[in-house]
């Protein structure tokens, strides 16, 4: 990129070692091993069934590994969650939309504030006055976050009543919510059409530009990940075939044959 | 509308004086007729309380329970052993810690929502409505080892004074129902209304965002029980005014899953609408059946009508409303709302060609 960024580069913030996972007798990842490094965009792309959303689960602790290490900001993480991941700085949207649809897509950006919601029960009952300033701190950064990602109009809405593209957005605001340092996207951009993809595409790279969240993100589609990846890794049955910039990956010779098929 | 209060807009405020108008001066002017309290009022109060109970661990959290009259027993024989047993305590003491023996309760029988959900989890909690009452039944210390079976409730007094007209018993119900919906509503609409909430719809979501699912759900249930402990000791108190754990059986427990549906899920006032619906229609069906028929129906058969209605209304709200009386009531106003300004702006249309 020309551009000077404002956050560069630093050292691996994410790593994977050996990860292995198998559901019975399936194996949906073998051995794989990949690393992120701060401030990235880091993509993982792969055929369909290559593993990439196990992989994600498996880094947010949704899957156990049956093998293999998860070390977040250096540290190696033996029992993994997905609570404490989020308590750790990640967060995550999910492949086939896991938003809370009957609530309103304000109510859905605070639960994302969820963690620095410090106040108890009891607190909140009572409405004590510190209950109402986080309250307040919470809904001005939501506020924010629903103009950022240009949603104003459709704020109260429940969420269960929105387009898809807009939901999309509205999980992306969820996470963003959290203010966590490392973002996962399961296939932010899957049934968009071009215009919306864009749109995504856009406030993916804001985001990493204006805030420096690191951004970790499956796509099909190929011709966007190029465009916005600062590094791509390439799944194949659950190995890893390929890991390096947009253009070294799309020059190597094993990923070319699984996009496009070999002669055999 | 931006809120007044945190939570609260001032439409919000608008309604709670009026409801507060018609229930504190409205209603004990115009109604004189102790049957409205002793018969209706009262239980209407009550049963309004442990639905929000029923509410917030159903409506809010999305857990199937189903043993709300279990912790209402624990509720109305702790306190009725409080009073016995700490009479220090006082009225409104005992009250709230009957309440926390209920919520304890609610902890334990809590814990299997943990491991199982939906159908399962309802009769995992089924064990709570009769262990209790088997606990009361069975260890003698609880009814002070009275062998009638039927124990008279004591008294209720507070700061010295005797509350036992049926006008103050009702007053005695309003105030504690009203604190406590109005904690309900703070809770439901703040943060921890949200992650409820969020448990409900997409409970792995709710995790990966750092909800804690363990403690989400066993503080809603802990809460729930706590709502149906203090809603069981006044209709123990004030309704009942006798201890009996056969007055807490399943029946009971049903009848509270009915009002909570019936009335919205996931919703506060839906609490008192379906509470109302539930003690109020079979009123109705009897003094039609009185009124127009002569009695020409007899009482049995009223009440077998009655239970076809409830089953058949049951049956269409679930398929055309599921969010029930409340939303429907939302409907209404909506509606209404649309109509007004609509029949202003054809009126200045009107005006303007003439």
């Amino acid at each position: 990129m020309a551009i000077e960024r404002k956050f560069k580069i630093g050292k691996p913030i994410l790593e994977v070692k050996n990860i292995s996972l198998s559901f019975g007798g399936v194996k949906a990842i073998t051995d794989t091993s990949f690393d992120v490094l701060e401030h990235e965009v880091r993509a993982i792309i792969g055929p369909n069934g290559a593993g990439k959303s196990s992989m994600l689960n498996c880094i947010n602790g949704i899957y156990k590994p049956q093998q293999g290490t998860v070390s977040f900001k250096g540290k190696e993480i033996p029992n993994i969650t997905p609570n404490l991941m989020a308590q750790m700085g990640l967060s995550r949207t999910f492949q086939n939309l896991a938003l809370f649809k009957r609530m309103s897509v304000l109510d859905n950006i605070l639960v994302g504030r969820k963690l620095h919601t410090k106040t108890n029960f009891l607190e909140v009952a009572f409405q004590l006055p510190k209950v109402k300033k986080e309250e307040k701190i919470n809904r001005e950064r939501s506020e924010e976050i629903i103009s950022f990602l240009e949603i104003e109009d459709i704020k109260d809405t429940p969420v269960g009543k929105l387009p898809y593209g807009l939901q999309k957005k509205v999980e992306l605001g969820r996470a963003l919510a959290t203010d966590s340092s490392v973002i996962l996207l399961d296939e932010p951009m899957a049934g968009m059409n071009v215009e919306e993809k864009r749109d995504m595409c856009r406030f993916i790279l804001k985001v990493n530009d204006e805030l420096g969240t690191t951004m970790v993100l499956i796509e099909h589609d190929m011709g966007v990940v190029m465009d916005i990846s600062d590094r791509v890794v390439v799944l194949d049955y659950g190995k890893v075939i390929g890991d390096g910039t947009p253009d070294e990956v799309r020059s190597n010779k094993k990923v070319i044959d699984a996009y496009l098929g070999v002669e055999h | 509308m931006k809120p007044v209060f945190m939570t609260y807009t001032k439409k919000d405020l608008i309604n709670l004086a009026i409801c507060m108008i018609l229930s504190v001066l409205v209603i004990p002017t115009f109604i004189t007729t102790e049957y409205w309290y002793t018969s209706i009022l009262i239980p209407w109060l009550c049963l309004a309380l442990a639905t929000i109970g029923q509410q917030i661990v159903m409506g809010y959290t999305g857990q199937l329970a189903l043993g709300a009259a279990g912790f209402m027993a624990a509720g109305a024989f702790a306190m009725f052993n409080l009073i016995l047993r700490v009479p220090d305590l006082g009225f409104v003491g005992s009250l709230i810690v009957s309440g926390l023996i209920a919520a304890a309760f609610g902890i334990l029988f809590g814990l299997p929502s943990l491991k199982v959900r939906g159908i399962y989890l309802m009769v995992a909690t089924l064990a709570s409505q009769f262990f209790i009452i088997w606990m009361i039944d069975k260890f003698g210390w609880f009814k002070n080892y009275d062998s009638s079976g039927i124990i008279t409730a004591q008294d209720i007094v507070i700061l010295g004074k005797p509350f036992t007209t049926p006008l103050a018993m009702y007053f005695v119900c309003l105030a504690v129902t009203t604190v406590l919906t109005l904690l309900a509503m703070n809770m439901a609409r703040g943060s921890t209304g949200r992650n409820w909430m969020a448990v409900r719809d997409m409970d792995i979501a709710a995790e990966s965002m750092g909800v804690s699912l363990l403690r989400t759900k066993v503080q809603a249930f802990a809460i729930s029980a706590f709502y149906c402990g203090v809603a069981g000791a006044l209709f123990a108190f004030c309704y009942l005014k006798s201890l009996e754990p056969v007055a807490f059986d399943i029946k009971l427990s049903f009848k509270i899953l009915f009002m909570c549906i019936l009335g919205g899920l996931g919703t506060i006032n839906g609490a008192f609408i379906g509470a109302a619906f539930i003690l109020l229609f079979p009123v109705l069906l009897n003094a039609i059946g009185n009124n127009v028929f002569h009695g020409a129906i007899d009482a049995t058969i009223i009440s077998s009508i009655e239970q076809v209605i409830f089953g058949g209304l049951m049956i269409i709200f679930m398929i055309y409303e599921p969010l029930g009386m409340a939303k429907l009531w939302e409907n209404i106003k909506q509606k209404w709302k649309t109509k007004i300004p609509l029949s202003t702006n054809l009126k200045s249309s009107l005006s303007k060609k003439t």
